[in-house]
C-alpha cells in the first residue's frame, strides 16, 4: 500500500495577520511557519499509524512551494514518512495547486491520499476535491475516521447533524479533520532520521491559475466592550433587545 | 444564460443555507440579467415554486437515483451535464458539508475558478471579483475569478434571505451521470438539535464550568433564547461535551448574529472559529481575559450566579 499525504506551509494560528504592498500581499515579517494543523495533526499523523500497523506501507509527503519549504517538510518527515517531495512553484491559486500534486499522484502509483480538511490561512477546503476531480479519483471529504480492511478504505465522513460510514476501493482521496488522530511531538530520533530522508524537488508543469487575489482587507475595528454590573443582567438583555437588536 | 443556485437539502428537507444561496444567486442574476435557476438534487420536502419567493426565476428539479447518490463525484458528474444545459455562468453553492464535498469537484471538472466561503456580492467593473472570509475570520480577501464559468460557495449566515419573490416555474430533468464508487453502510445521526452553523444565537461555554454536570444552566440558557450549545475545545477535549459542539481554529467556524461566550477564556484559537459572530457577549469572572477585547457587551462576574439571572432576565422579556 503507497499513501501520499498532502501538507501545506501556513502562518502560525497566532500570527499577526497584517498585509503590504498597498494590501496585495501577506505580511510575513516576524511571521512562525508551521505545518498546516489539519495536514499534520490529521493526515499525517492517521498515515502513520497506519504505517506502523501495516510496516509495509510505503508513506509519501509532497508539498507545492518554493525552497522556504524545506523546514516544514524536514519537520513533516521527522513526525515519520519515508520521503518527501516538493514541487517548486509558488503556487498561486488551489486549482494550480492541486494541478500539480495530481500530476505527481497520477505517476505515483497511490493508493490512498490525504489531505487536511483546509489550511489555516486560505480556509479554502478545496484541494482534496480538485486533486479527485482532475484525476477522476472518489471523493471522501471531512472524514474524522480512517481505517483499511481487505484493500479497502474504510472511512467515517461528517454529515449534517451526524456522520455515516463509507466504503470505497482504492485509490481515493482523503480529506481529514478532528477525530481521525491525534496531535503527535517529533521524538529526537526521528528528528535526526529526517535529515537524510530523501526531499527531491520536481519541477512544476505549466497551468495557469483560474483565480487571483487582487486584495486583502483586515474586518473593522470592534467599537471596544460595553461592560455591565454582574448584578444588572436585566441591563443587558435590555441592551441586546433594543440597542443590539439581536434578542 | 443562467446562475445556478445548487440547493443544500439533508434529508430532502431544504436548509436555510439554501434560502441564503437563493437569494444571492437571484440578486447576482440580477446584476448580471441572466436567469437565477435552483437545482434541486433528488426529492425534496414542499412545493419547490414556492422558492420563487428568495428572487429565483426557475428551479430544476434533477430527478433519477443519482441526483440522490452519496458519492459527491456522480452528483458533480450531474452538475457538470447541467451547466451545459442550463448556460450557467456562474453556479452558487453553500459553504456546506455538500458544498464542500461537491464544488471543488465540478471546479476540476469544468476547469471553472472556485471562491470558496465568500461573503458577498461579486464586483464585476475590475473582472469578476469575490470577497470571502481567509484567515480563519481575521480578514478578507477579494479574489478575481478569470475563467468563464466561475463556482461561488458562500459562507452560512453571511447574505440576507429575499421575501416577497413570485412563484419560479419548476422543470424536472433526468440527466445521466458516471456510476457511484462511494457505498454507505452506517448512517448515525446524532441528534436533530439545531444545526451549529445555522444558529442565530449561539450559546457557548468552557472549562470555566468547572465540569460537565454544571452544563444544565447553560442549557437551560439555549433553551429559552432558541440558541445552539457549542463549547471550547478543552471541554471538548476533556469529554465534557461532544467533539461537534467544538468551536475555533480545529473545531468549527461559526457565525451568529448572537454568539454568548460563558467562562472562556478567548484565545486566538477559539476566536478563530467565532469572530464573524455579529454579536458577541462575554462572562467571565477574570476581567483580563483576552475575550472581552473581541466582545461587544461583557460581564465581569461568576457563571455561576449570571447565567441563571441571565436565563430569568430573557424569560422575563419574552414573557415565558
Amino acid at each position: 500500500m503507497k499513501i501520499l499525504v498532502c501538507i501545506s506551509k501556513t502562518p502560525d494560528t497566532t500570527a499577526k495577520i497584517a498585509f503590504t504592498d498597498n494590501n496585495t500581499k501577506f505580511d510575513t515579517a516576524g511571521v512562525q511557519w508551521i505545518i498546516n494543523p489539519y495536514d499534520e495533526w490529521y493526515a499525517l499523523v492517521r498515515a502513520i499509524e497506519i504505517k506502523e500497523s501495516k510496516p509495509d506501507t510505503v508513506l509519501h509527503l509532497a508539498t507545492v512551494g518554493v525552497a522556504d519549504a524545506d523546514p516544514i517538510i524536514r519537520k513533516a518527515l521527522a513526525l515519520g514518512g519515508d520521503e518527501a517531495f516538493r514541487i517548486n512553484l509558488d503556487g498561486a491559486d488551489s486549482f494550480q495547486v492541486a494541478f500539480q500534486l495530481a500530476q505527481l499522484i497520477a505517476k505515483g502509483g497511490y493508493d490512498l491520499i490525504l489531505t487536511g480538511k483546509e489550511t489555516i490561512d486560505f480556509n479554502g477546503s478545496s484541494l482534496g476535491g480538485l486533486i479527485a476531480g482532475i484525476n477522476d479519483l472518489p471523493y471522501i471529504s471531512l472524514a474524522t475516521k480512517l481505517d483499511i480492511a481487505d484493500a479497502k478504505a474504510i472511512v467515517t465522513r461528517e454529515i449534517e447533524g451526524g456522520e455515516e460510514v463509507c466504503e470505497v476501493n482504492f485509490p481515493v482521496v482523503v480529506s481529514a479533520q478532528k477525530g481521525m488522530a491525534e496531535a503527535r511531538i517529533p521524538n529526537m530520533r526521528g528528528i535526526m532520521a529526517a535529515r537524510t530522508k530523501p526531499l527531491t524537488v520536481v519541477e512544476p508543469v505549466t497551468q495557469e491559475p483560474l483565480t487571483s487575489v487582487t486584495a486583502f482587507e483586515l474586518p473593522p475595528a470592534k467599537a471596544g466592550v460595553k461592560l455591565i454590573a454582574p448584578d444588572q443582567v436585566e441591563e443587558l438583555v435590555r441592551l441586546l433587545n433594543q440597542e443590539a437588536k439581536v434578542l | 444564460m443562467s446562475v445556478l443556485i445548487i440547493i443544500d437539502a439533508a434529508e430532502g428537507s431544504i436548509k436555510k443555507s439554501a434560502f441564503e444561496a437563493l437569494s444571492y444567486g437571484a440578486d447576482l442574476a440580477a446584476q448580471l440579467g441572466v436567469t437565477a435557476t435552483g437545482v434541486a438534487l433528488g426529492k425534496t420536502e414542499g412545493d419547490l415554486s414556492a422558492l420563487g419567493q428568495y428572487g429565483v426565476n426557475k428551479i430544476v428539479q434533477v430527478n433519477g437515483d443519482q441526483a440522490r447518490s452519496d458519492d459527491p463525484s456522480v452528483l458533480a458528474s450531474l452538475l457538470t451535464a447541467l451547466v451545459t444545459r442550463e448556460q450557467a455562468t456562474v453556479v452558487v453553492f453553500s459553504h456546506s458539508l455538500a458544498g464542500k464535498a461537491i464544488a471543488p469537484l465540478l471546479s476540476a471538472k469544468c476547469k471553472a475558478g472556485l471562491v470558496t466561503g465568500a461573503v458577498g456580492l461579486p464586483t464585476t467593473e475590475n473582472g469578476f471579483v469575490v470577497k470571502r472570509s481567509v484567515f480563519s475570520g481575521k480578514a478578507f480577501a477579494h479574489v478575481r475569478i478569470d475563467s468563464a464559468l466561475k463556482l461561488i460557495s458562500i459562507n452560512p449566515n453571511s447574505y440576507k434571505i429575499n421575501t416577497g419573490g413570485s412563484a419560479a416555474t419548476v422543470e424536472s430533468v433526468l440527466l445521466t451521470a458516471a456510476a457511484p464508487r462511494i457505498t454507505i453502510t452506517k448512517k448515525q445521526k446524532s441528534s436533530n438539535e439545531l444545526l451549529l452553523t445555522e444558529a442565530e444565537t449561539v450559546v457557548s461555554a468552557g472549562r470555566g464550568m468547572k465540569g460537565p454536570e454544571n452544563w444544565g444552566m447553560i442549557e437551560e440558557l439555549a433553551n429559552v433564547m432558541g440558541a445552539a450549545t457549542a463549547c471550547s475545545r478543552p471541554v471538548a477535549d476533556a469529554h465534557w461535551r461532544p467533539h461537534n459542539e467544538h468551536v475555533g481554529q480545529t473545531g468549527i467556524a461559526i457565525a451568529p448574529t448572537l454568539y454568548i461566550a460563558i467562562g472562556i477564556s478567548g484565545a486566538i484559537q477559539h476566536l478563530a472559529g467565532v469572530n464573524r459572530s455579529k454579536v458577541i457577549v462575554v462572562i467571565n469572572k477574570d476581567p483580563e481575559a483576552p475575550f472581552f477585547k473581541a466582545a461587544d457587551y461583557g460581564i465581569v462576574g461568576d457563571a455561576f450566579e449570571v447565567v441563571p439571572a441571565f436565563t430569568a432576565a430573557v424569560k422575563k422579556l419574552k414573557g415565558v
